[in-house]
């Protein structure tokens, strides 16, 4: 946002957003028991009298649990602290003990910050531990709520299953910094090991808080939107709501503050309950369970023990490439993990520039140990370096290395036929070109660069993919003196 | 003391320490310990009726296995043989375990409580679950939605409660020790109206997994017996540190039954100067008799004050409440218990909770949803929990002046049925010595110290610091040889 008036909407109206992401962590087992933590199981399989909430039945907190959170807070630039747990106190059938053992006023990672790949800086207000919900599907009725379903099943799998919900400070000004966000957040928790952070699967959830004002006035009242199941409905979700709430108030209408619920199909949020319905939680402390106090020493191990985040690797890569941070091709690789990969072309003497758009276009099937050796690549991007294979036959000889899962990059272009045609045999070929289109020489002559591609065109043609492009416009520029 | 008469086999022991010797010796079998007892509930329970479900199947299955384990040389455990009665808020795997609530009514839970396992594990048979007031939430056992508990001394009166059964089953001689549980005196106070041992341990020293939960912060599990000594084994045998609840004491403790013949020499009996006034005369009486019985066995009684004792009352009935409103929100007849169908799920839980629970534990419940709420937190919970720290710490001071503090369990002996029925408040202040120490979190125990008025037990309470069971248990034993000595008898 450099010029402070970019990002505002029609009508000179702000959108003010603030994100609370809900993501399940990787461990073996729940949160206060040990069953099982895994999704995809036979319903009610992975329970037990914690996870049911039977009488008597008493939590335990997962140490794992634990040190996955505070790795999230340690890569959010949170403050690490001692903290507690609270009864969150509610009825609904999938919610085993009608309470949710959550923190309160006390959570562990406290006032962090997110940087977003353009630089952006996303406040974290705190990250905190909690359990999951078992899950309702409600038969019958009609659009699989509650109200007005036949009967509901319920899966208690997922009950108990530790959950990190992060909340972001209202500094997001657009949609698309929202998605940013989310994905960059997605990316952080990825790298750290801290959870698979699956959308589609329920393993990283997104609320968002929207509200509009004018620049230079308070806050507007703001509404909860659920049910936004992947970073383009978020984007999506944000808009509409934007739009519906600059319509009300424009319109002389007042935004009232409620929880609204996205819906996919019609691209619209619709009231889910009003502030006056609010469940009144009464929080207090969980006398289930002691203080966490987690040690000076402990916090310090986590934080010594986290891997480059994404941001960082983004900009050693960036570093070592000489291309922009925010360039596609790093932004995919890192996604991915290849970096390291991309790294290690460049250790073993191979072009690492050329290396990082290889691994970007063709190693999309790959994960982030890739099969095909760094030192095979390294010998590809060589070959090109030295002007024996032109981009096009690199490209071939890329394909069949990958297929293979590796092999001799000379071998492969020996194979193919592809030798690199001498300079004289190519300067005869351009000479025809120009020949056969003398319009088209021309207008390059004239200076009409879109006229190059006819005859640059022609020539990859006659020489069958195995000019070197540079090379050709190089001889083109020679001999238009 | 005259404990009423039951059919005897003359060979068995009264005392758990009796029967356990007798059992590992080989002079007595497991399987005839348990007969002598079910023929004592079988002429006496359906007039005391302390027992929701005697487990005689069970119980006789689990006596042949000791005998059996004796028979091939085998160590089984410092409670070999002793028959134990478990009020009904303990898990028993495959055991209806009811609270004495229709809302639990035919709930098998499919755990045992960690008590259960380590009672198992020491060679003790559980013989039955005990009656209660519903969710332990009484002082009388009327609440229970099962029909009362009598006491054994005079059956037109009430056994105290919550865990009135439980008293009543060791007073009645249905078994010799049992446990009960004490969120605010309700192993103690039924104990004293009872004439039995009761103890509630510090907060932690016995795990609470697999106790039905009534105020997770003061719930304690303790023994009652008919001797100071038969309470520390099964108080040694249930305690320690549990991985399956966090609020268990990491820390080993050293068995308290070595600690009895040490006498009071040398230690300070703390009076507490500042207790609020309530006690009948023939209960401050007998207090005033224990203390000179203590000052003879060579102990030095000193005065103390302790200023928020007289305000544990309110704070309890806040914080207690506020817990059970939480805890008892699971039973929703969502997954276990009983289930009232109604047309949607927010009438179901209305309807089910209206069946299932009794006019006290509803009152509790919204007294308890009340104090939580937004806008009356700050009022009610949260100065409660402040009066809380108060009385920690007024005690805290209290203990650098005194080892233990003596005080009366409860007001009054046993009193009618019907005494307290209408009027929650008078049966509230049945509990105004004891609740303190479960809002400290330290250990209480009531020792039995003659009778007082229509002949009926008093039971005097030892107070004392965090984790000093030693010196509680010294103190009670003394009183106990007191009791039992020339001196003692009222």
């Amino acid at each position: 946002m450099s010029d402070p008036q970019d990002h505002l909407l029609p009508g000179g109206w702000e959108l003010v957003v603030g994100l609370e992401v809900h993501v399940e962590l990787a461990t073996a087992t729940k949160l206060f028991s040990a069953s099982p933590n895994r999704f995809g199981d036979e319903p009610n399989t992975n329970i037990d009298p914690v996870t049911l909430g039977l009488p008597g039945a008493l939590p335990v907190l997962n140490r794992h649990a634990v040190e996955l959170a505070m790795r999230i807070g340690a890569a959010l630039n949170c403050t690490i602290q001692a903290c507690t747990f609270h009864r969150k106190n509610y009825f609904y059938p999938d919610m085993p003990k009608a309470y949710q053992i959550s923190q309160y006023d006390q959570p562990l990672n406290v006032d962090g910050y997110l940087d977003l790949p353009d630089g952006f800086r996303v406040g974290i207000e705190r990250a905190h531990l909690e359990e999951d919900t078992g899950k309702s599907t409600h038969v019958g009725g009609s659009g699989g709520r509650i109200h007005g379903s036949d009967y509901s099943l319920i899966d208690f799998n997922r009950a108990g299953v530790p959950l990190v919900e992060i909340v972001s400070r209202p500094d997001i000004r657009t949609s698309e910094q929202a998605r940013d966000y989310v994905s960059e957040l997605r990316a952080i928790l990825v790298a750290i090991g801290a959870s698979d952070a699956k959308m589609e699967e329920g393993s990283m959830r997104c609320d968002a808080n929207v509200s509009v004002h004018e620049p230079g006035t308070p806050f507007g009242t703001r509404c909860e939107i659920k049910n936004v199941n992947s970073v383009r409905s978020l984007g999506r979700a944000i808009e509409y709501e934007a739009r519906r709430q600059i319509a009300m108030i424009e319109a002389g209408e007042v935004v009232r503050q409620e929880t609204r619920h996205w819906d996919e199909n019609d691209g619209r949020t619709h009231t889910l309950r009003t502030k006056e319905d609010a469940d009144d939680y009464r929080y207090f402390l969980e006398p289930d369970l002691v203080p966490l106090e987690p040690s000076p020493q402990w916090i310090a191990e986590v934080r010594e023990s986290l891997p480059l985040l994404p941001s960082q690797r983004r900009a050693r890569l960036a570093e070592l490439t000489g291309q922009p941070a925010t360039s596609e091709a790093i932004a995919v690789v890192v996604e991915r993990g290849q970096d390291q990969y991309v790294e290690a072309v460049g250790h073993v003497g191979g072009d690492i520039g050329r290396a990082l758009v290889h691994v970007k276009e063709a190693y999309a099937e790959q994960g982030p140990e890739p099969a095909v050796p760094a030192t095979d690549l390294a010998l590809l991007t060589k070959l090109e370096v030295q002007g024996k294979l032109t981009a096009t036959q690199a490209k071939a000889v890329l394909a069949e290395l990958v297929a293979n899962g590796g092999g001799d990059a000379e071998a492969i272009a020996q194979a193919k036929g592809f030798e690199a045609m001498d300079t004289s045999a190519l300067e005869a070929l351009v000479d025809q070109a120009i020949a056969a289109q003398p319009d088209a020489w021309a207008k390059y002559c004239a200076g009409e660069g879109k006229a190059m591609g006819a005859l640059v065109g022609a020539v990859m043609k006659a020489s069958q993919g195995k000019a070197d492009g540079k090379l050709v416009t190089a001889l083109l520029e020679q001999k238009k003196g | 003391m005259t404990l009423p008469t039951v059919p005897s086999v003359p060979s068995v022991p009264s005392t758990a320490a009796g029967i356990a010797a007798g059992v590992r010796g080989g002079e007595l079998r497991a399987a005839d310990v348990v007969e002598h007892h079910l023929a004592a509930i079988a002429a006496r329970e359906p007039e005391i009726h302390a027992f929701n479900l005697v487990m005689a199947d069970q119980a006789r299955a689990a006596a042949a296995a000791i005998d059996a384990r004796v028979a091939a040389g085998e160590d089984v455990g410092p409670l070999a043989g002793v028959p134990v009665a478990l009020k009904d808020n303990m898990c028993t795997q495959g055991v209806p375990t009811t609270c004495s609530s229709r809302i639990l009514d035919g709930w098998r839970p499919p755990y045992d409580a960690t008590v259960v396992s380590r009672l198992a594990g020491a060679g003790a048979v559980v013989i039955g679950k005990t009656n209660l007031d519903e969710f332990a939430m009484g002082s009388s056992t009327e609440n229970s939605g099962f029909g009362p508990t009598r006491n054994p001394h005079d059956t037109t009166r009430v056994p105290g409660g919550s865990s009135g059964g439980s008293a009543a089953a060791v007073a009645a001689g249905f078994s010799p020790v049992s446990l009960g549980s004490d969120t605010g005196g309700s192993i103690r106070q039924p104990a004293a109206l009872c004439g039995v041992v009761g103890v509630k341990p510090t907060y932690g020293y016995v795990s609470r997994y697999g106790l039905i939960a009534f105020a997770s912060s003061l719930d304690q599990i303790g023994p009652f017996a008919t001797t100071v000594h038969d309470a520390a084994l099964v108080l040694d045998a249930i305690g320690g540190h549990d991985p399956h609840d966090s609020t268990s004491i990491p820390e080993p403790h050293s068995p308290l039954v070595d600690v009895l013949d040490r006498g009071v020499e040398g230690l300070r009996v703390g009076r507490i100067t500042d207790l609020p006034e309530g006690a009948d005369p023939d209960v401050a009486e007998r207090l005033e008799a224990a203390f000179d019985a203590l000052r003879d066995a060579g102990a030095t009684v000193v005065d103390v004050q302790v200023p928020a004792f007289g305000y544990a009352l309110t704070a309890y009935y806040l914080i207690a409440p506020a817990e059970a409103s939480s805890n008892l929100a699971r039973f929703d007849g969502v997954r276990f218990g009983l289930r009232v169908d109604a047309p949607d799920t927010n009438s179901m839980y209305s309807a089910t909770r209206a069946a299932g629970f009794g006019a006290e534990v509803k009152r509790r419940i919204m007294l308890g949803t009340y104090a939580l709420s937004a806008g009356y937190y700050d009022a009610y919970y949260g100065r409660a929990l402040k009066v809380r720290r108060l009385i920690h710490d007024d005690f805290a001071r209290a203990y650098m002046h005194a080892d233990v503090l003596l005080t009366p369990t409860s007001p009054t002996v046993a009193f009618p049925f019907g005494a307290k029925g209408d009027n929650p408040l008078a049966m509230y202040l049945c509990d105004l010595y004891t609740i303190p120490t479960n809002l400290a979190g330290h250990p209480g125990m009531s020792v039995p110290f003659g009778t007082g008025a229509d002949g009926l037990p008093v039971g005097v309470q030892v107070l004392a610091g965090t984790l000093d069971e030693a010196t509680m248990f010294r103190v009670g034993a003394a009183l106990e040889r007191a009791a039992l000595g020339p001196k003692g008898a009222a």
